[in-house]
């Protein structure tokens, strides 16, 4: 008896998905766009971020009306949830391929975007990720995986070279947090360092769940370093700017954009102060429209995580590409991507052949009274 | 040297913590031979209740000392997170008490998983920073670091190993436990109120995990929806290495725990010739506790029972 | 139920329509649900194989194993090292799949042998540990020498293909468009059936009741003289294959693997489906793996519900989606403890209880009056 009210409201649910299906189809002038995140899971917030982001964008761009092939359409953004998993990541990816959506903003984690990539890339649905950094993203040459964030190597390079050269440090302790991200950002900023004649005397890890880095920190003070490099984000990042107060290490914190935002100033506190940390593209303040974003952002859904100005570029990258096609046809959208040349908020966003963004500017920016401020831009 | 004895106090106050946490693990198996994976997402509630608190007197009474404030957010916390014990033992355990011995585990990660997406509806996604409002006093000894927070974090640990102790070695309420511990059908037939036993313990170790909750969030500085999963698990680890249901055994274990993980993130480069490195610290911890339950299955202070059908 | 009675008088015809069912069940679904709902069916398949590998160690032999993505980890690895770029190996599909099988098996007797003497929930501790082991050593073995790729997985991991035709691609036959997530039904299909054999059969046999009697009394089984180290380490050794065997078919199914896919969490899920489905049992293994594959993927479907319901949706699906999983857990353990479809044997056993108490209750009044 239970068993069969348990599947009749599973029967419910199948139906209803299939009815949603079939009264979406049905309006032909509504385009979809998808948008795939973690929102379930210890990264969350920076999916539900992401999303946000992206949903902004397409809010704009519906209020300010898109016209292709001489009739107006309605895009809707699908925000799906891969709870970080790339096994669940591919689920989902196949589910927006088969609502037919047009382009994906997406995924966040390299780790979902890379075999989401090969199902988009057999769909030829054009996918643009805000946030995944590994390099393989764009090395598998699929003609439809492209990114708006800089790729490890450049930001590492970057991030390696301001060390060695602006900062002046000779010694440089380095520590990640394992995850595709953190590893690959260090393991980037690693070879720059050592290119520039610096010296890590020491590599130490963490989790991206760990909450106490006193071990590792202590054995780290032992050594010495002028400046301690940290690839991870934030709720690990704060802690261990306090945690290096506390045990007297007088090393600079240095990081990248997965602790360059409020929440790691928050969470840091008064220790936040000095820290330096990079983000790609141009400062949101500086460009055409950033502060505007920022504040209609904020006014919607509260303060930026991190990834929020690309997924709103990406997605206008997206429609871009769809106006400039004049189509809603994937494989036009995907044609046209190349070509891009827009203002976004994040930079002047441009492609090379594999689908990076050129000419990728890192900016840095470091803690002063409570704040980040602009340090410099670095090409 | 300094370096040496700073890795030990590192590891001592990590391992205080996990210890103040395995606590409330192991009176619920020492009663009901359950574990109770919920019992670390109980802790995440202490620690989102005592933040939401917390917000809510600075924002009426920005004046009042932080000490008063976060003690308001702990008096606050604690019955609620006894309340929710009490809910817990109540709707998933006590049904399935004469079940088979694995439903209770899965009514748990159902209970965890729910109380973290609760947590998250109602607190946001986002990582919550804990305020600044506890002394940073911090003293030198032999060059090695400790600050106010950790000695109290270290003492309160102390203090409620002894306090459970006591309570369960020479009260009225303790003899209870121990007798359903033992036999709950005998203890029922010498007039133990079974139910009430039960519930009592779920209730003290919720209190326990909810004072974990404000002081892990308080020393890290921040609180979480997830916090309470990995924290549950190692302190559940720690439980298990102390031997599980003995109290002296999961303090035991916290501190070995923590101490472990300490040295093993500190010296395993150096020992291994740069072989491996401090993100061995998890495999490290993992093989020592093995090592000791190959030679005490029973784990350090667990008593030797008779096989469990 | 008339229908179900009328099948049960005939097995063969059952049979037949239950054949019938699972090999139109992709296009079925494809149809009706989506694509999308077909790659759930591989992934509910190999969830289908992992739980009855489990089911071995857990259901079988009574040992509780909490560290049992290991093996599909090792398998999942080892079908990467042999057939990707990453070491210029192409090693073809039936070589690997055995190779990573026996990896798994010689890990599952690896970790059985120090723990024999460990019992319940110091086992699960001890086999968490090894699970996490395993994957601590796959996410940091990129360096000195890159073993694994570290965090950033193993890309471009060859497909399963026999002579040219590849599964990873889109084939036509008689007409039909067959893609990939529809070839790789089959294969999984097979592969569980395989499996399901196996296990059916080594329920029935020497090995199994052996396991029984360990897993009801481990003392009372080695005084009749079985030699109880042997068959522990033989369920591991199983559990362990069927584990590996997975691995491999993920890994090329996938394309891709990175360690974050062999996480705690999974090895959980696989044995809340087991216990949700009815430990031991065959029928409700396979029913636990399906369900908890399906339901979360189906609850992303509540924001449809309701706007089919309310009109709008009230609150954000995302939000639910896992909530509503957790409530679901509860509700099903609550109800049915022993499993949603447990074996006949061990419902009998567990409602004995209640007749026995029944009985003494009854027979107190009678000595009162």
């Amino acid at each position: 008896m239970r068993l069969a009210a348990a599947s009749a409201l599973l029967a419910a649910l199948f139906v209803a998905a299939g009815c949603g299906q079939k009264t979406e189809e049905a309006a032909g002038t509504v385009i979809k766009i998808g948008s795939v995140a973690p929102l379930t899971g210890p990264q969350a917030h920076l999916g539900k971020d992401n999303e946000n982001g992206a949903r902004l964008a397409i809010e704009e761009l519906n209020a300010k009306g898109i016209t292709l092939g001489g009739k107006p359409v309605r895009l809707e953004l699908v925000g799906e949830d891969d709870g970080a998993d790339p096994k669940t990541g591919t689920v989902v990816a196949q589910k927006l391929v088969d609502l037919g959506v047009v382009g994906v903003v997406g995924h966040l984690n390299s780790g979902t975007s890379i075999p989401a990539s090969k199902l988009y890339a057999d769909a030829g649905i054009p996918q643009v990720s805000p946030s995944a950094t590994a390099i393989a993203y764009t090395a598998q040459g699929y003609k439809t995986a492209f990114r708006v964030m800089t790729n490890d190597e450049q930001q590492g390079k970057a991030l390696g070279q301001f060390a060695v050269k602006s900062m002046g440090a000779k010694k440089i302790a380095i520590i990640d947090d394992r995850t595709a991200y953190g590893q690959g950002l260090a393991d980037e900023f690693e070879k720059a360092v050592k290119a520039g004649g610096g010296e890590v005397v020491a590599r130490e890890f963490t989790n991206d769940r760990a909450t106490d880095f006193t071990a590792i920190l202590t054995s780290i003070k032992g050594k010495g370093p002028e400046v301690l490099f940290f690839g991870g984000m934030d709720p690990q990042g704060g802690p261990m700017a306090q945690q290096m107060k506390r045990l007297g290490l007088n090393a600079k914190l240095l990081g990248g954009d997965g602790i360059q935002n409020v929440n790691f100033l928050k969470l840091a506190g008064a220790e936040a102060e000095g820290t330096v940390a990079s983000l790609p593209g141009l400062p949101l303040d500086a460009m055409p429209g950033g502060a505007e974003f920022k504040k209609r952002f904020e006014a919607k859904y509260g303060p930026i995580q991190v990834y929020a100005p690309y997924a709103y570029d990406a997605a206008y990258v997206l429609v871009d590409a769809m106006r400039r096609a004049d189509s809603a046809d994937p494989a036009k959208i995907v044609a046209e991507l190349p070509k891009t040349d827009l203002q976004g908020v994040t930079g002047q966003l441009r492609f090379d052949g594999k689908g990076d963004v050129t000419g990728g500017s890192v900016t840095l920016y470091q803690v002063k009274n409570g704040a980040w401020a602009v340090l410099e831009t670095v090409k | 040297m300094d370096i040496f004895i700073q890795q030990l106090i590192n590891g001592l106050v990590l391992g205080s913590i996990y210890a103040l946490v395995a606590l409330g693990y192991t009176m619920v198996y020492g009663i009901l031979e359950l574990i109770n994976f919920a019992h670390g997402e109980v802790t995440m509630m202490g620690a989102m209740v005592a933040l939401a608190v917390i917000g809510a007197l600075m924002g009426v009474a920005p004046d009042l000392p932080g000490v008063v404030v976060v003690l308001g957010g702990v008096l606050i916390a604690v019955p609620v997170c006894m309340l929710l014990g009490f809910g817990i033992e109540r709707l998933a355990y006590r049904p399935l008490r004469n079940a088979p011995r694995l439903a209770p585990l899965i009514t748990a990660i159902g209970l965890s998983i729910v109380l973290q997406n609760v947590a998250m509806l109602i607190w946001g996604r986002q990582y919550i920073a804990f305020p600044p409002l506890l002394p940073k006093g911090q003293f030198e000894i032999l060059g090695a670091h400790i600050s106010v927070l950790q000695l109290f974090i270290v003492a309160l640990s102390v203090t409620v190993m002894l306090g459970l102790w006591f309570t369960v070695q020479k009260t009225r309420l303790g003899r209870a436990m121990r007798a359903t511990a033992q036999s709950r059908e005998v203890a029922a037939l010498m007039g133990v109120n079974v139910n009430s036993v039960i519930a009592a313990t779920f209730i003290i170790g919720s209190a326990l995990a909810a004072l974990a909750g404000v002081m892990v969030s308080a020393y890290y500085g921040l609180a979480h929806y997830y916090m309470g999963f990995l924290l549950g698990l190692k302190a559940f680890s720690a439980a298990v290495l102390g031997g599980i249901g003995n109290i002296a055994g999961a303090m035991l274990g916290g501190l070995l725990l923590g101490v472990i993980e300490a040295l093993g993130a500190g010296y395993i480069g150096d020992l291994s010739g740069g072989f491996l490195g401090s993100h061995y610290q998890d495999v490290f911890a993992f093989f020592i506790l093995s090592l000791v339950l190959v030679f005490r299955p029973s784990g350090l202070l667990g008593e030797r029972v008779a096989s469990r059908a | 139920m008339p229908i179900v009675n009328y099948l049960r008088a005939r097995p063969r015809l059952a049979l037949v329509l239950v054949a019938v069912l699972l090999a139109a069940l992709p296009f079925l679904v494809g149809a009706g649900l989506g694509k999308s709902w077909v790659r759930v069916l591989d992934f509910a398949l190999l969830y289908v194989m992992l739980a009855l590998g489990l089911n071995i160690v857990v259901g079988y032999a009574g040992l509780l194993d909490l560290g049992y993505v290991a093996f599909y980890a090792l398998g999942a690895y080892l079908y990467a090292w042999l057939a990707s770029p990453h070491f210029g190996l192409h090693l073809p599909f039936w070589a690997v799949l055995p190779l990573g099988a026996l990896l798994a098996g010689v890990f599952g007797v690896l970790l059985g042998a120090p723990t024999l003497r460990l019992r319940g929930d110091y086992l699960a501790i001890v086999t968490l540990g090894f699970g996490e082991i395993i994957r601590i050593f796959m996410n940091n073995l990129n360096a000195p020498v890159n073993i694994t790729n570290g965090p950033q997985g193993m890309n471009l991991i060859d497909p399963i293909a026999l002579g040219g035709f590849a599964l990873s691609k889109t084939h036509q036959i008689f007409g039909f468009s067959v893609s990939n997530a529809h070839l790789y039904y089959y294969l999984f299909l097979a592969f569980v059936l395989l499996v399901m054999f196996v296990a059916l059969r080594l329920q029935d046999s020497r090995i199994g009741r052996a396991w029984a009697a360990i897993r009801e009394d481990e003392l009372a089984a080695s005084a009749m003289g079985i030699d109880t180290r042997n068959v522990k380490l033989l369920a591991f050794a199983m559990g362990a294959t069927f584990g590996g065997l997975a691995g491999g078919l993920f890994a090329a199914f996938q394309g891709f693997i990175s360690p974050e896919s062999f996480g705690l969490m999974e090895s959980i899920m696989i044995l809340c489906m087991i216990v949700l489905g009815g430990m031991g049992h065959i029928p409700g293994v396979i029913l636990g793996a399906v369900l908890l594959t399906v339901l979360p993927e189906a609850l992303r479907y509540v924001g449809d519900l309701q706007r089919a319901v309310l009109g709008h949706v009230a609150v954000d699906p995302a939000d639910l989606r896992m909530l509503l999983f957790g409530c679901a857990l509860i509700l099903m353990m609550l109800y049915r403890p022993e499993g949603l479809w447990p074996s006949r044997q061990r419902k009998r056993e567990l409602h004995a209880e209640d007749e026995v108490a029944a009985h003494e209750s009854a027979s107190l009044y009678d000595a009162r009056g």
